[in-house]
């Protein structure tokens, strides 16, 4: 991966957060000011550290939401049992501080160098978080890549993003699939994402298209063995485990 | 405790998970090294390893055998590094 490791220790550094906006009821997007921020690239991450009064400390890993060149933004789902996301999406403010490790990542990342292959991002939930980044990186650039998102989500109300998403820029193509509740008159997909619904949106496997994958571990494994069985090289289908989360 | 003998669970995360971590340790980028499992010899990305995380540390199992091919234990500041199950780790 040519350019992004920037060779030498990685050190927590003491960010600002300078906005924090609703995505969903349950999703907030943080923007941050980092003074020594080195720029990341699409689809890293960063990871978080917070430390109680006790000396306790819990470490989290979220992908960033803005584009390279865009101020640092992560998207956080806040699970209820969680440590960690119950703080970032409920307690934090504008002035906070909060401590940052990142960039991290050379292998889930999309530099638009390679204006080839077509580009099929496959989102289960808050998986979609890493592909904002990708897109916004596309349309900044100019990208004439072709790009499909498919995006599994709850329910309409749960799609993260969705203003931007409804009106992608630059030929981007967003294709939902509801997995839980559909509104009167949906006319997109239901279910979750399976074979014929990725016959139906995907590059066949013989466009050497490049497959990124993101969500519940579960929903990685599925996707990218369907995507296998399409026959997508499995050095074409990149995948990012968010863990046990419940599936979208 | 018995060793696991199935594949990973839902709760299992990928080498990504541990790129912050593993670039601390080396100094630079490590998900895109190439790991080469030293008990069933096959090769793969770092990001593509199974990985399971904990208060204590991290373990690395190989996707294809599920041995162990690394385990992170933290203390205080310090990483200590077990990378006995690997017979080889390239960075690109």
């Amino acid at each position: 991966m040519a350019g992004t490791a920037v060779r030498g220790r990685l050190t927590w550094q003491v960010a600002t957060v300078t906005a924090v906006r609703p995505e969903t009821a349950s999703v907030r997007t943080i923007e941050f000011d980092i003074p020594h921020w080195a720029g990341h690239e699409a689809g890293q991450h960063v990871d978080i550290r917070l430390t109680a009064d006790d000396g306790y400390v819990a470490e989290r890993s979220y992908s960033i939401a803005s584009a390279p060149g865009e101020p640092l933004e992560l998207t956080v789902e806040r699970l209820d049992d969680g440590e960690v996301s119950p703080y970032l999406t409920e307690e934090l403010r504008a002035g906070d501080e909060i401590e940052i490790r990142g960039p991290i990542g050379g292998y889930f990342v999309w530099d638009g160098h390679d204006a080839r292959p077509p580009l099929l991002l496959v989102a289960g939930g808050s998986g979609v978080v890493p592909f904002r980044s990708m897109l916004r990186h596309r349309a900044r650039i100019g990208s004439t890549v072709p790009v499909r998102l498919l995006y599994s989500a709850r329910s309409l109300p749960d799609v993260i993003y969705r203003t931007e998403l409804d009106m992608p820029g630059g030929g981007a193509e967003v294709v939902y699939t509801l997995t839980r509740h559909q509104p009167p008159g949906w006319a997109g997909h239901s279910g979750r994402v399976d074979a014929d619904l990725l016959t139906e949106v995907a590059w066949p496997g013989d466009h050497r298209a490049l497959a990124y994958v993101c969500g519940p571990t579960a929903f990685v494994e599925i996707v990218a063995g369907e995507l296998v069985s399409l026959g997508y090289p499995p050095d074409r289908v990149k995948t990012e485990r968010y863990g046990g989360v419940a599936a979208p | 405790m018995t060793e696991r003998l199935y594949g990973p669970d839902d709760s299992a995360l990928d080498g990504n998970a541990i790129g912050g971590l593993l670039h601390q340790v080396f100094g630079t980028e490590m998900t895109t090294a190439e790991a080469t499992c030293g008990h069933c010899g096959k090769t793969a990305l770092v990001a593509e390893a199974v990985v399971y995380l904990s208060a204590l540390g991290a373990v690395m199992r190989c996707r294809t055998c599920t041995s162990v091919l690394a385990v992170v234990v933290r203390k205080q500041e310090m990483n200590c590094v077990d990378m006995s199950g690997l017979a080889a780790l390239q960075t690109g």
